[in-house]
């Protein structure tokens, strides 16, 4: 379920010279600009401000870049290394895509851990979270050639974000605070936290990827890199029963 | 395009004449002149509509060119918050739209994301004087020490000028308006939000005709917005909008109720050798304005202006490129969410040149008839009154000249969205952030 072996082979990759992380200095392939790009537009759909109706033109075109890109990458088959690059490269993109998947979008059982359970405004109870995360169903039935389990469901839950964010504007005409909360996925708040871990937690390989939009993420309260030690310990206990 | 110094035509040697800057902390959100171009109104972010008015010349000082003075200032509209939604509503003034002038006053329609509203700017010049139950102070007199009565008579006062609210359309929007439109029959006009467009008569405030509608039932649906709206300047019947996806429909209002079905739709085949993830978004437009004869459109989008005639559908007659060069830096662009900008775009009397802005406070005219274009620049440390305007350059390539600013300098901070142009004379209004300039031929 949480892949905690993963997480651990994202820090292996940081150490690695050779890891396409690194390569955020370089000239990335193709496809880690294309997914840098889709990470960007998600981080750009997901961080509205939350007092002013965020601008529905803008959100559109950004969707429907969003959907551009995935349908993209589902042309291309995505990690099954169509793209131009060697076999030898193949696997270790498809763990980067995977891990940068992680960092944006929390699939219901996220191949990623830790920082999508920030409490961000949401004050419930963290196992309901996780439980109501877990039974989700990815929306898009799409096939997926990635092998990984983690990668599909999150791809899955790129079309649910996506379209949760419309809903969430058609909601905001009706419903009040609360209903906002319980009908999106929390990973809409979790971004803010994620981001703003990255910023403040010690993974520098990580955060020098993301800089360039982090930055543009609101600061959070201070008590956001306490909490997430706190979570990343609740969540290994749900991993565990 | 565009090679400096080499123009003679007479509205590239532009002076300044007025430069005015609206409470520094207001960014100017729209401008518009009025029918004559006697009036020139300004909207800001704070809910504030300042009037310029131009003076008249005397006869006695023919050479002197009318320059524009404030002549009225009031706030049009108030911050406020949308209790169901748990939203705060900006005050900001999205448009402004003049009616022909009837009367002694003046009128004009002032829009913020939500309610329009219709102002009258009325002069008084007169006061009532005499009055049996107030003294001169307004005080109220006790009717019994009245013991005879009088005629209150006009008396001159000093000018003042007042704007007073004479309707409030409201509550007919669910998203926000982008554009509102006067009829050229002047009873009605139309507003335009991101989905619908409404259809009022300026008596009635308590109804409007949704005349589009582009909802679609499932908002997940949802790929396609409108962006800008006019109406025809003859026909009364006729009006278009534009969308997030380049397209322009024109559609005629006697075909049916709704106008969901289009009468001529306008779209330009997308070239593939320039295709991109950005390519849809640097084709929404951000602005469509009809011809003074009525007979062509001009849209603006990201990087171009484009004329079409209404007669031809599937591409525009003429295509204008405002800055290029940023062509290859749209990532960035995408990135710092100036790929957003909402770039407006303004004809001349005679509809033979064409104004829009760009970023670093250059402004660009475009001549349709010679093919020649400019770029100017609206700052103060580069204008001094009276001097003529400088042709500026951007350089793309390595190598760049003296004067020639380069790609990477460019200050995206400072951009020009809001530009107008008199209707008749060469005098444009451009609108820098917080700053007014006014700019006049001097060769009138």
């Amino acid at each position: 379920m949480f892949a905690r072996g993963l997480k651990r082979k994202c820090v292996d990759q940081e150490d690695d010279g050779e890891g396409a992380l690194a390569g955020f200095g370089t000239i990335p392939s193709y496809s880690l600009q294309r997914q840098s790009l889709l990470d960007m537009s998600l981080v750009k759909l997901q961080l509205c401000h939350m007092l002013v109706e965020p601008n529905l033109c803008r959100s559109v075109l950004i969707a429907n870049t969003v959907r551009q890109i995935q349908e993209e990458m589902t042309r291309d088959g995505v990690g099954q290394g169509a793209a131009p690059q060697s076999t030898g490269r193949a696997p270790l993109d498809r763990l980067v895509s995977t891990e940068i998947l992680c960092r944006t979008v929390r699939g219901p059982e996220a191949g990623c851990p830790v920082p999508d359970l920030g409490d961000g405004p949401l004050q419930g109870p963290l196992p309901e979270i996780c439980t109501v995360d877990a039974a989700e169903v990815p929306r898009s039935p799409q096939s997926n050639p990635w092998e990984m389990d983690s990668p599909r469901e999150s791809r899955g839950s790129f079309q649910k974000s996506l379209d949760q964010i419309f809903e969430t504007l058609e909601h905001k005409n009706h419903s009040s605070m609360e209903d906002l909360f319980s009908d999106m996925d929390s990973s809409y708040y979790d971004l803010d936290t994620v981001l703003t871990g990255m910023m403040t937690s010690a993974k520098p390989g990580l955060c020098d990827g993301l800089e360039g939009f982090a930055a543009a993420a609101p600061p959070p309260g201070s008590t956001c890199k306490s909490d997430l030690a706190e979570v990343d310990h609740v969540v290994e206990i749900l991993v565990e029963t | 395009m565009g090679q400096a110094g080499a123009f003679t035509t007479s509205f590239l040697e532009f002076p300044r004449v007025s430069f005015y800057s609206v409470l520094p902390a207001d960014i100017i959100s729209t401008v518009e002149f009025n029918h004559t171009g006697e009036l020139l109104a300004t909207g800001d972010k704070g809910g504030r509509v300042v009037i310029f008015q131009r003076e008249q010349e005397s006869k006695n000082q023919v050479h002197r060119r009318g320059e524009y003075n404030v002549y009225s200032t009031f706030q049009s509209h108030e911050p406020e918050f949308d209790y169901l939604k748990s939203l705060e509503i900006e005050e900001k003034i999205n448009k402004i739209r003049w009616l022909p002038q009837q009367n002694a006053a003046y009128f004009l329609l002032s829009t913020n994301d939500k309610t329009v509203k219709l102002w009258k700017v009325s002069e008084r010049d007169k006061r009532p004087e005499g009055y049996n139950l107030k003294d001169e102070e307004g005080r109220l007199r006790d009717p019994a020490t009245i013991t005879t009565l009088r005629v209150p008579v006009l008396r001159p006062m000093d000018l003042m000028v007042e704007a007073t609210p004479r309707r409030v359309f409201a509550n007919a929007h669910t998203y926000h308006i982008n554009s509102i439109s006067v009829n050229s029959d002047y009873e009605t006009y139309m507003s335009a939000d991101d989905l619908r467009i409404n259809l009022w008569n300026f008596e009635i405030t308590n109804q409007s005709f949704n005349i589009v509608d582009i909802k679609p039932a499932n908002m997940e649906e949802l790929t396609e917005v409108i962006t800008a709206a006019e109406f025809h300047p003859h026909h009364c019947n006729t009006f278009v909008y534009s969308s997030s996806k380049g397209t322009i429909r024109l559609c005629d209002m006697r075909a049916s109720a709704l106008c969901d079905r289009h009468t001529k739709f306008f779209e330009e085949p997308e070239d593939p050798s320039n295709r991109s993830f950005f390519s849809e978004i640097i084709s929404s437009i951000s602005d469509v304005k009809f011809s003074h004869s009525g007979r062509y459109i001009m849209t603006r989008d990201y990087l171009t202006v484009k004329v079409w005639d209404l007669n031809m559908e599937n591409r525009p007659i003429e295509t204008y490129q405002v800055h290029d060069y940023l062509r290859s830096k749209l990532c960035s662009l995408y990135e710092n969410d100036c790929i957003f900008d909402k770039f407006e775009c303004v004809w001349n009397g005679s509809d033979s040149v064409i104004m829009t802005g760009s970023y670093n406070n250059f402004f660009r005219m475009f001549d349709r008839n010679t093919k020649r274009d400019v770029t100017l620049e609206a700052s103060r440390e580069n204008s001094k009154p009276r001097a003529i305007l400088k042709p500026r350059k951007v350089c793309v390539g390595g190598k760049r000249r003296k004067d020639e600013i380069s790609v990477d300098s460019l200050d995206f901070s400072k951009k020009i969205l809001h530009t107008a142009w008199h209707p008749s004379e060469n005098i444009i209004a451009v609108a820098a952030t917080n700053n007014l300039y006014i700019f006049q031929d001097k060769v009138n």
